[in-house]
């Protein structure tokens, strides 16, 4: 069954597109990432024009994450403070993404520049948390839980002033990096159309050592709120929100966000961590052999703004 | 000169000529009726030529997955000898609404595939269909096939001067080469600022990738054969058009041939708008971005929150 999509311009398959956001938001509710790295290259391929995709993308998002991290909040694994203070950051970073957003699709730059970050943050991200993961794997398989916090350890980031204090997360830590962490999220939010869940899951666990199960709830609930700034930003500058797509989207990644939540809570946190690393490194390296690899058509057709003509 | 374009060359005299802005073009448009005149009166054409569409509208609903046009067309007072021994070609077109576009070509940099040069053609049609009797090749003369700027071949592309990546526009005294020379591949446009004449043949390379690119989309399509004559006097087209088929205005004009000689050109508009739910959405995100915007938020929460309350699995 096809349905016209009002603001992609295209007629595409229904079923394929509620299937498609149910396998995303399955892998939302496992690994607490609200899933638009993985949409935003789906519907691209999907013949969705990559300005509708991105902005999209963050709209159905907020739906997966709102849905998980209610999951979660019931289950009391959700930091409120910290998930605030990420947020002011995350806002100042949201509109600092949009506009770069804007400014590189006028010159033509904006592919480029989304799958090099692509490349650096997931390859980087997800090469790192492979590497810890299978070392906690080996050396837990005699004994431990699987976190990545020990006692008594403290890298540089704790030696930052203006500390605070994060109960949920047993965390006694400087708001510097975590406003920072924040910004950085919300700016690639703006640009790649993420809620940056990739990079702010790994960041709470290795820079600000918050127990896995606190992260995903937590970035969970910070996502919804930088998806939200960011869709409402894109529909006001770029008007490359289609509700309709969204809401196809959502429908699937609804009912996949609480399948995946589920089957979260029977795996470890090693576990998890080691599946996302691999999810994450297949992503940047498919992305990162588009770059490299002799193109098919080495050009392509734009408006002047930059959007798909 | 291939693709680059009769009125390519024009815009470029323009920049030169500040004060002709507003006249040169007036004086082309006249040109342009005048060759149209001529090529009509010089052959006496009695031939009498409409055509009128099967819709005027095409409206765009959710189940919309492309449609076809009919283009009728009526020729009266035809030599019927002529008509006989089919001497009378006809070609229809569908042309979609004109809209500026740039093109970009990715070269490798670093080992990394990376857009560095662009064209900018001002009027491009966003669609084009075309349905002729015979090969456009056996119809008219490939001079009057770009003149009319007649099949994807021929087709006519506004462009502005081209531009290489780093450097300055290749416009104004600078660069006498690029007066002369239609916008090239970045290869060519390198061994031309060199002194190098160009390893290969000097055609548009940005035209012809626009339009194969947009052929292999299904948005710039021609059919030989598809224009057939009912009666003697009477003639049917059709268009098959894409599912993604731009709205706006489109033209369908056609061209009548006696012996491949130009006679006359009859057209009428079509109009293509979403409709409905669609419609509705797309003024919205136009008019209202920001409230747009905030809808599109609160509907994701509610589909959230309704998604958790209904499949909840713990």
């Amino acid at each position: 069954m096809n349905l016209y999509l009002p603001i992609a311009e295209i007629s595409l398959n229904v079923f394929v597109l509620v299937g498609m956001g149910a396998a995303v938001g399955f892998i939302s509710g496992l690994f607490g990432v609200g899933g638009g790295f993985l949409i935003t290259p789906l519907l691209i391929f999907y013949n969705i024009p990559p300005a509708v995709a991105v902005a999209t993308g963050a709209n159905q998002v907020i739906a997966a994450s709102f849905s998980g991290a209610l999951a979660h909040y019931r289950r009391g694994t959700v930091d409120l403070k910290l998930g605030t203070v990420l947020l002011i950051g995350g806002l100042f970073g949201s509109v600092g993404g949009v506009l770069l957003f804007t400014l590189l699709r006028r010159l033509g730059q904006l592919d480029l520049v989304v799958s090099l970050l692509y490349v650096v943050f997931l390859g980087g991200i997800g090469g790192l948390m492979l590497v810890e993961s299978v070392q906690s794997m080996l050396r837990s398989r005699s004994q431990g839980s699987g976190e990545v916090r020990r006692p008594g350890q403290h890298s540089w980031v704790h030696g930052l002033p203006l500390k605070m204090r994060f109960h949920r997360s047993k965390l006694y830590v400087s708001v510097i990096p975590v406003l920072v962490l924040g910004a950085l999220i919300g700016l690639l939010a703006g640009i790649m159309g993420v809620g940056g869940g990739f990079i702010a899951v790994p960041a709470m666990i290795y820079l600000l050592r918050v127990p896995t199960s606190v992260v995903i709830g937590t970035s969970l609930f910070q996502i919804i709120f930088t998806a939200a700034a960011t869709t409402i930003l894109q529909a006001a500058t770029n008007r490359t929100v289609d509700v309709v797509l969204a809401f196809l989207l959502m429908l699937g990644g609804v009912v996949g966000a609480q399948f995946g939540t589920e089957a979260g809570r029977k795996l470890r946190g090693d576990q998890l961590r080691a599946l996302l690393a691999v999810l994450v490194l297949a992503v940047g390296l498919r992305l990162g052999f588009e770059l490299v690899v002799t193109p098919v058509e080495p050009y392509t057709i734009t408006l002047p703004t930059g959007e798909t003509g | 000169m291939i693709g680059g374009g009769r009125i390519g060359r024009g815009r470029r005299t323009i920049s030169r000529l500040a004060w002709t802005r507003r006249i040169v073009p007036a004086v082309l448009a006249c040109g342009w009726l005048a060759i149209l005149a001529l090529g009509a009166e010089a052959q006496d054409g009695n031939e009498s030529f409409e055509i009128g569409l099967s819709t005027s509208t095409i409206s765009i609903s959710s189940d919309f997955t492309g449609a076809r046009l009919v283009v009728f067309g009526a020729l009266d007072n035809a030599d019927s000898r002529l008509l006989r021994q089919q001497r009378y070609d006809i070609v229809v077109v569908l042309a979609g609404p004109r809209r500026p576009v740039v093109v970009r070509e990715k070269e490798r940099t670093f080992g990394l595939w990376i857009n560095r040069g662009s064209e900018t053609f001002e009027s491009v049609p966003a669609s084009y269909a075309l349905a002729a009797t015979r090969p456009l090749a056996d119809i008219a003369r490939k001079e009057l096939r770009e003149r009319l700027s007649l099949g994807i071949d021929d087709l006519q592309l506004t462009n502005v001067p081209a531009r290489v990546a780093g450097g300055p526009p290749v416009a104004g005294g600078s660069a006498a080469v690029a007066e002369i020379q239609p916008n090239v591949g970045l290869a060519e446009r390198r061994a031309i600022a060199a002194g190098r004449p160009p390893e290969t043949a000097a055609v548009d390379a940005y035209a012809e990738a626009l339009k194969r690119i947009r052929e292999r989309k299904g948005l710039y399509n021609q059919s030989v054969g598809a224009v057939q004559f009912v009666s003697p006097t009477l003639f049917r087209a059709d268009l098959q058009l894409p599912a993604d088929l731009p709205t706006g205005t489109h033209t369908a004009r056609a061209y009548l041939f006696r012996s491949g000689v130009f006679i006359r050109e009859s057209s009428e508009p079509l109009y293509v708008r979403k409709s409905g739910f669609e419609s509705y959405i797309d003024d919205m995100a136009t008019r209202y971005g920001v409230l747009y915007g905030i809808a599109a938020v609160l509907l994701a929460i509610f589909t959230g929150w309704f998604g958790r309350l209904v499949f909840k699995r713990d």
